[in-house]
């Protein structure tokens, strides 16, 4: 009997040409306090494209997009060493204008986070923060972020209700309103469908598909088949590690590292 | 193998017993809930009964009258009624920012290492017994008072003018505003206390939520912290506004103890509290202690006007 051995590379990173980029991130460490979560990772964000990240819980795949707009900064003892560039400027330095930032790249969570306000005030409040809009312009910019989060048709009638009296699809949609509202350059989502009926989550994807012809879309999931219908570059993550960087269709039909194969086929994860 | 080798023996349960177990404990809990309800009906029957000669023979205008004399033998308890309202509501409009200002910094700003000192201060300050808080608003805060706060507002305050009058007094530093003030620091800890762990309660994807947008630190205090705790800061409130309303030893120690309706903050005044406890002992005559069990039960509609009004005003904002 004859043991067959395969070339197999231990990660594969795509390296995209500079000019696609949007957020470059380049031997990115992140700690928690003592413990370190990221270990030099690698990755390049397309613009105007839907990039998946992937991999069993505690890889690091929360962590990396929390670097992104600098969210652990309100976190003492939290620290990322390495290189994060949007469009060529650096996050991670000192100087950086968080608030700015993150207007620049914007943010939905696993679960809804509606402001204690109402639908129309919600959609509005991130807008009001940048911007002087006239009455007439506001609503047309809360009706066409709602719109684009294909929550408008069951709202119009009742945009004085209180956002936390929808349901749980309907507040996430809305959280997705209110984050598109400000056009912000990068939409990062943070297991955006993870707490919602599959209606609801048919309808997100279907709002995520549509949103990459003007944004960046980075999205973190644990739903695979999500990804492969969704994305059009995928990151697998495993233990701080970014394993396998590239191109969708590529990464779930034929990964080019170990893990990630086995991942994918479902041998662990 | 049959499918009756399938079951599995098992001991009956002693069942009845349980059913015994669990009717005598629903007895015992109901008796301990009509107990409560039975101690405060038979509370306000004693008030009532105990205050009714003076209800009696003053009519609605012991709600109106400011005289309280028990030589003779007139009693009106409107001066203790508006000093109550007075001294708790200064006190509150007091406390309030600060106890917002304190929670807001322990929860959102404060460096973790000085959260613990900070915090143990502000329960510390909730647990000093009211006559400390006499003793020393007496003794060392009435002096400073009188002479730094008092003298200069009174110098200052141009002839004739509103604050002329409502400053009009003598300077010792006791007064109502003077037990406004140390009715705020009394109350503060607790509503500071209740914010705090209202505001921890927030999720704290909701925090990022209001910062990914691009808000900065005071915007997301503003807008998104306090309007999310607004329902459970009404409570906190009226918990604080209950506790001044109702509270005895330090106020009677510096609000000077002088009937009458008072026009002045510097003005020494009474509570409905303070009255009964300097009065009470020295009462002789059954229409002054009548008077006095009257204002106890004036107290107790008030205090309870004051939780009815808040939950009220919870069921409101809840139902937005």
């Amino acid at each position: 009997m004859t043991v067959q051995t395969l070339e197999v590379p231990d990660t594969k990173i795509l390296t995209l040409p500079p000019e696609d980029v949007i957020l470059q991130v380049r031997n990115l460490d992140f700690y928690y306090g003592a413990k370190q979560a990221l270990f030099s990772v690698t990755a390049g964000f397309k613009r105007k494209a839907v990039t998946a990240l992937i991999g069993p819980s505690g890889c690091g795949k929360s962590t990396l997009l929390r670097t992104l707009n600098r969210m652990y900064s309100l976190y003492p003892g939290q620290r990322a060493e390495g290189q994060v560039l949007l469009e060529g400027e650096d996050v991670l330095a000192r100087s950086v204008d968080l608030a700015a930032l993150r207007a620049r790249v914007g943010m939905v969570f696993q679960k809804p986070t509606p402001f204690p306000m109402s639908i129309f005030e919600n959609v509005a409040y991130g807008v009001r923060l940048y911007e002087r809009l006239s009455k007439a312009d506001m609503a047309q910019r809360v009706e066409e972020s709602l719109r684009r989060a294909a929550l408008w048709e069951e709202v119009k009638d009742k945009l004085k209700d209180s956002g936390l009296g929808l349901s749980g699809g309907q507040q996430q949609r809305l959280c997705v309103a209110r984050a598109i509202a400000v056009r912000p350059e990068v939409l990062l989502l943070d297991e955006p469908a993870s707490a919602l009926d599959p209606i609801s989550t048919a309808r997100l994807e279907e709002t995520i598909s549509e949103l990459k012809a003007d944004y960046t879309v980075i999205i973190v999931t644990h739903n695979m088949s999500q990804a492969a219908r969704l994305s059009d570059h995928t990151g697998f993550m495993y233990l701080g590690h970014m394993v396998e960087f590239g191109e969708t269709d590529q990464v779930f039909t034929s990964p080019a590292t170990t893990r990630a194969r086995d991942y994918i086929t479902g041998r662990f994860g | 193998m049959t499918a009756a080798g399938l079951t599995v023996e098992r001991a009956p349960r002693p069942r009845a017993r349980g059913a015994v177990f669990d009717r005598a404990f629903e007895y015992a809990c109901f008796a301990a809930a009509t107990l409560l309800l039975s101690a405060l009906g038979g509370l306000i029957f004693s008030l009532a009964i105990g205050g009714w000669p003076a209800f009696a023979k003053f009519g609605p205008a012991f709600f109106v009258r400011s005289t309280w004399n028990p030589v003779t033998e007139v009693y009106g308890a409107s001066g203790a009624i508006v000093g109550t309202l007075v001294s708790s509501g200064l006190a509150l409009l007091l406390a309030l920012p600060l106890a917002m200002g304190v929670a807001i910094f322990l929860v959102e700003l404060c460096p973790a290492s000085l959260r613990r000192p900070i915090g143990t201060a502000v329960e510390l300050l909730a647990g000093i017994p009211s006559i400390v808080y006499g003793m020393w608003g007496l003794f060392v805060f009435a002096p400073w008072f009188g002479r730094h706060i008092e003298v200069p507002a009174m110098t200052a305050a141009p002839p004739g003018s509103l604050w002329e009058t409502l400053t009009t007094g003598v300077p010792n530093g006791t007064g109502i505003l003077a037990a406004s003030v140390i009715l705020a620091i009394m109350i503060l800890p607790f509503i500071a206390a209740t914010l705090r762990e209202l505001l921890l309660a927030i999720p704290p994807a909701v925090r990022e939520s209001a910062y990914g947008l691009g808000s900065t630190r005071f915007e997301v205090i503003r807008k998104v912290s306090l309007p999310y705790v607004r329902i459970g800061a009404v409570g906190a409130i009226m918990l604080g506004l209950g506790r001044a309303l109702g509270e005895t030893m330090a106020v009677t120690f510096i609000i000077g103890n002088a009937h009458g309706f008072p026009t002045s903050i510097f003005a020494s005044g009474a509570t409905i509290a303070s009255t009964i406890a300097n009065e009470f002992a020295e009462a002789t005559s059954d229409m002054h202690t009548a008077a006095l069990i009257a204002l106890g039960l004036v107290l107790f509609v008030i205090t309870f006007a004051v939780l009815a009004l808040a939950r009220l005003m919870i069921a409101r904002e809840a139902a937005r």
